[in-house]
C-alpha cells in the first residue's frame, strides 16, 4: 500500500511534466511557428484598432447594418463569458423573447416570414454568422439605409457568403462582421444622411 | 431532414468504419508489447518514467492490486487537482488574476475530472487560470482516459487468458495507452485544430472596438434598470487546442470555455466539428477490434461493433428528424418565422445551434458524445426538442456502451455481452460459456451489480433532489415536465461520467456540487471495480472447448441479442422516469402549452 502511495505520487510528477507542461508548450509552439494568425485569434485590424476577430460574431442592431442572431453571452457577443439561452422548446421566456424580436423584424419587414435563425440565440451567443436566408432577408433594408442599390448589397452578401466546406460540410453561412466591415467600406456612415 | 445531412452522418460513420481496424491492431501491438514504429520515441522514455517512480515493469498483478493502484493514482490526482484550484491566485499562467476557486466547487471540478466525466459547474473563462487549465484539466484528461483504456485492456486480458491469476500492470497499461495512443494522436490533432482557427496562446485576453456599441440594460439588486453604452469586446485566449485535442479523444468534453464545442474558438469550421465528432468514436472503435484481436476471435469484436453501430443510427434517427421539425408553439403564438428547411436555410429548431452547423451535424454532434462518455456540445441540449433531448438522455442511459468512453464504453458493452451470454444460456437450458470461458454465479452476480449500481444512483439522487424545493428545485431554468428532465439528466449525466448538461441548471450550489460529485465517484469507481472482479475470476478459468450447445459470439443473432438486452435493461430501468420527463413534455408541447 506505502509503495503504491509513493509511486503514485512520483508517477503523478512525472507524467505531470510530460503531459501538463510539456505538451500544450510543444503545441504552442509549432502552432504558433506554423499558424500564427490562426492560434491567436484572428483577429481584425482597421487603421491600428483591433475591431474583432474573423470568428467571433459581434451585435449589430442599427438599420444600417446586417443584423446577427440573438445572444446570451454575458449582456451579448461577450467573449470572455460564452453561452446558450438554455431555453427549453416550451420556455414562456423563450416564446416572449421571439415574440419581440420577430415584431421589430416585421415592422422593418412587413409581410415576410423571419428567417428562425434570425430570432433564435445561438449555443455559444458568439455566433459569427447567419445563414443565406437571413442575409437576404435584410437586404432591402440595408440597400435603403445606406443609399445602395439592391444588386450592389447583393454581390456583398453573395462575397460573403461561404458555401459548405469542401463542398459537403456544414450548412452555408454568411460571417456578419466581416460583411458589415465591406458594407463601411462600400458607404461609409459618414457618407450615409 | 436533407440529402446533404444524410450524407455528412454517412461519412462521419465511414470514417470511424475504416479506421477501427488500424486503430484497433495498433492499439493489440501497444498492450500485447509487440515492436511497433513509435518504439524509438516512446520506449527510453517509458524506461525513464519506470526508473523515476519505481515501477516494475515485469511485475504481473492480480486484480485487488490492479484495483488498488487504478484508486491510490486517481486519489492523488484528485488531490493535487483540488490544491491547484484552490491555490491558483498564487501561481503563474494566470493573466486575468483569477481568485482562488471555492472549496464545493473545486471538490465537484476535481472530481469530474478525476472520473472522466468532466461535468462543469462553472464558466471556465471566468474561473481557471491557464495553469489550473493545463496542468490538471488537461492532465487529468489525458490520465483518465488513460485508466479507461487500462481497465478494459484487463478485462480484455481475463477474457483472453486462461487458468491466469493476473492481469498485467496497472502502471505500464495507463502508461503505454497514454503514450503510444493518446499523446501522439493529440500532437497531430491539435495542430490540425489550429490550422482550422482553434487558438493556442498565453496572451492575456484581447480587448476589440465595437464597429457598433451596443447598449445594455442591466437591473440592479435595486430593481432599478441602468443602462450602459458598451464599446469593447472581451475576447478570451488560452492554449486551447491542445486541450480540445484530449478533450475529444479521451471522451472528457470539459469545454476550455463555457460554451465548450459551440464556441468558434473551440470548434471553428464545420471540418473541425467533422475531426471533433470522428476522434470521440475513433479510440473506442478500436477497442472492438482489439478485443477481438485479443481475444483471438476477431468476429466477435465486429459483432460488438454491429451492434453499437446500429444502436448508434437509431439515436441520431431520432434526434435529426426531432431537431428539423419547426417548433409548434411558434405557430401557435402566431409568429411570423420562417422554419422550412430550404438551400439558405436549415430551418427547424435553430435556439442553441449554430449557423456553420445546423441540424444535421448539431443532432449528430448530441448522438456522438452521449453515445460515448463524451460530454461536449456544439449546441445546447437543453433547448432541444422534447424527443431531440431525449436521445442523448437515453443514450447515456443505456450506459454509454454505443461506443462508449474510451475503455469503459467497451467494459460497459462487456458487461452486456456477459448478461447476454447467461441469458442465451437459460434460453437453451446450458451453462453460459462466453469465448470458452464458463460463465458463472460470481460472473453475473458482478455483472448485475455493475447494472444496479447505475440506475440506483441516477434515480436516487434525482428522487431525493426532486424532494428539497430549497435545494433542488430553485436551480431549474424551466418549468413543467422538461424541469424533471434537468435534474434527471444532470445525475444521469454525472453517473454515466458523461458530462454534458441540459445546462440550464444552476448546478453550482453546495447540493449539486456534493451530490453530483459523489454520483461521479460511484459511477466511476464503484462500476469499474465489478470488473476488475469479472475479469479476475475470468482468467483464473479454464477454457472449455466449444460444444453443440455453446451460443456463438460472432453470429447477426448474437449482435440483435446484445441490443435486446441493453434496450430491455435500459428501457425497463428508465422508462418511468423518461415517460414524466420527455416524453409528457413532447405530448404538452404539441398540446401548445407552455410554462
Amino acid at each position: 500500500m506505502r509503495r503504491n502511495v509513493v509511486t503514485a505520487i512520483l508517477y503523478t510528477l512525472v507524467t505531470t511534466i510530460i503531459f501538463g507542461v510539456a505538451y500544450p508548450l510543444l503545441v504552442t509552439g509549432a502552432a504558433q511557428l506554423l499558424f500564427k494568425d490562426k492560434a491567436n485569434g484572428q483577429l481584425i485590424s482597421e487603421n491600428g484598432t483591433v475591431v474583432g476577430s474573423h470568428l467571433l460574431g459581434q451585435s449589430f442592431t442599427t438599420p444600417a447594418y446586417f443584423h446577427s442572431r440573438p445572444s446570451q453571452a454575458g449582456s451579448g457577443y461577450d467573449a470572455a463569458n460564452s453561452g446558450g439561452s438554455n431555453y427549453a422548446p416550451t420556455s414562456q421566456k423563450l416564446i416572449d423573447r421571439m415574440k419581440t424580436d420577430v415584431t421589430a423584424a416585421n415592422t422593418d419587414h412587413p409581410g415576410t416570414e423571419v428567417p428562425v435563425d434570425l430570432v433564435t440565440a445561438s449555443g455559444s451567443g458568439l455566433d459569427p454568422d447567419i445563414t443565406p436566408a437571413a442575409a437576404e432577408y435584410q437586404v432591402a433594408r440595408v440597400a435603403k439605409e445606406r443609399h445602395l442599390s439592391e444588386s450592389a448589397v447583393h454581390d456583398l452578401v453573395a462575397k460573403h457568403t461561404q458555401a459548405r466546406q469542401f463542398g459537403v460540410l456544414g450548412e452555408p453561412r454568411v460571417n456578419v462582421l466581416e460583411l458589415n466591415l465591406d458594407l463601411d467600406h462600400a458607404a461609409p456612415q459618414g457618407t450615409m444622411k | 431532414m436533407t440529402a446533404n445531412g444524410w450524407f455528412q452522418i454517412l461519412l462521419f460513420f465511414a470514417l470511424v468504419l475504416v479506421c477501427a481496424k488500424p486503430v484497433g491492431v495498433y492499439m493489440a501491438r501497444v498492450f500485447e508489447r509487440e515492436k511497433t514504429f513509435l518504439d524509438v520515441v516512446f520506449r527510453p522514455l517509458e524506461r525513464l518514467i519506470y526508473k523515476l517512480t519505481g515501477v516494475d515493469e515485469t511485475r504481473e498483478m492480480r486484480w485487488t492490486e490492479y484495483a488498488i493502484a487504478m484508486l491510490v493514482f486517481s486519489l492523488v490526482t484528485l488531490v493535487v487537482t483540488y490544491a491547484i484550484e484552490r491555490l491558483q491566485y498564487f501561481l503563474p499562467l494566470n493573466p486575468q488574476h483569477l481568485a482562488g476557486v471555492p472549496a464545493d466547487l473545486a471538490w465537484n471540478t476535481a472530481v469530474s475530472f478525476t472520473t472522466n466525466t468532466n461535468w462543469q459547474a462553472y464558466t471556465p473563462e471566468t474561473t481557471m487560470s491557464y495553469l489550473t487549465q493545463m496542468l490538471t484539466l488537461a492532465y487529468h484528461n489525458f490520465f483518465s482516459a488513460a485508466v479507461g483504456i487500462a481497465l478494459a485492456v484487463a478485462l480484455v486480458r481475463g477474457i483472453a487468458r486462461r487458468e491466469s491469476k493476473t492481469l498485467g500492470n496497472f502502471w505500464v497499461d495507463t502508461t503505454r495507452a497514454s503514450l503510444w495512443v493518446l499523446l501522439p494522436a493529440c500532437f497531430v490533432y491539435a495542430l490540425l485544430l489550429v490550422s482550422q482557427g482553434v487558438v493556442q496562446n498565453f496572451r492575456p485576453y484581447d480587448q476589440a472596438k465595437l464597429i457598433q456599441p451596443m447598449t445594455v440594460t442591466t437591473t440592479g439588486a435595486d430593481g432599478k434598470a441602468t443602462t450602459q453604452t458598451v464599446t469593447t469586446q472581451n475576447i478570451a485566449q488560452g492554449p486551447v487546442a491542445s486541450q480540445e485535442a484530449i478533450k475529444m479523444l479521451g471522451t472528457n468534453g470539459g469545454g476550455f470555455f463555457n460554451a465548450n464545442s459551440a464556441h468558434p474558438f473551440e470548434n471553428p469550421t464545420p471540418f473541425s466539428n467533422l475531426l471533433e465528432m470522428f476522434s470521440i468514436f475513433v479510440i473506442p472503435g478500436g477497442l472492438t477490434v482489439m478485443l477481438g484481436r485479443m481475444t483471438k476471435s476477431p468476429a466477435h469484436g465486429w459483432a460488438v461493433f454491429a451492434a453499437m453501430g446500429a444502436l448508434f443510427f437509431a439515436g441520431v434517427l431520432v434526434a435529426y428528424y426531432a431537431e428539423a421539425q419547426p417548433n409548434p408553439l411558434m405557430h401557435t403564438a402566431a409568429l411570423h418565422v420562417d422554419q422550412h428547411t430550404t438551400a439558405a436555410q436549415p430551418g427547424g429548431n435553430m435556439e442553441g445551434k449554430e449557423v456553420r452547423f445546423g441540424i444535421a451535424n448539431s443532432a449528430l454532434f448530441a448522438t456522438v458524445t452521449t453515445d460515448a462518455s463524451c460530454g461536449a456540445v456544439n449546441s445546447m441540449h437543453d433547448s432541444y426538442m422534447p424527443l431531440g433531448g431525449l436521445v442523448p438522455l437515453v443514450n447515456i442511459m443505456l450506459g454509454e456502451v454505443i461506443f462508449g468512453g474510451v475503455g469503459a464504453g467497451l467494459y460497459g458493452m462487456l458487461i452486456f455481452v456477459v448478461l447476454a451470454v447467461f441469458i442465451a444460456g437459460l434460453m437453451v437450458g446450458r451453462t453460459p460459456e462466453y469465448l470458452g470461458k464458463k460463465i458463472e454465479s460470481y460472473d453475473v452476480k458482478m455483472a448485475m451489480l455493475y447494472t444496479l449500481i447505475f440506475p440506483l444512483s441516477i434515480l436516487g439522487f434525482s428522487a431525493v433532489t426532486l424532494m428539497m424545493p430549497n435545494l433542488g428545485l430553485s436551480a431549474l431554468a424551466n418549468g413543467g415536465p422538461h424541469g424533471l428532465s434537468e435534474i434527471l439528466y444532470a445525475f444521469t449525466s454525472a453517473t454515466g461520467n458523461n458530462g454534458s448538461a441540459f445546462a440550464g441548471l444552476s448546478a453550482n450550489t453546495h447540493w449539486y456540487n456534493l451530490s453530483l460529485g459523489f454520483a461521479m465517484l460511484i459511477g466511476r469507481f464503484l462500476m469499474a471495480i465489478p470488473v476488475l472482479a469479472i475479469a479476475g475470476n475470468l482468467a483464473r478459468k479454464k477454457l472449455v472447448p466449444p460444444s453443440p450447445g455453446t451460443f456463438p459470439v460472432h453470429t447477426p443473432l448474437f449482435t440483435i441479442l446484445l441490443i435486446g438486452t441493453i434496450l430491455i435493461v435500459g428501457a425497463l430501468t428508465f422508462f418511468p422516469a423518461l415517460s414524466l420527463g420527455p416524453v409528457l413534455e413532447h405530448l404538452l408541447l404539441h398540446a401548445g402549452k407552455a410554462y
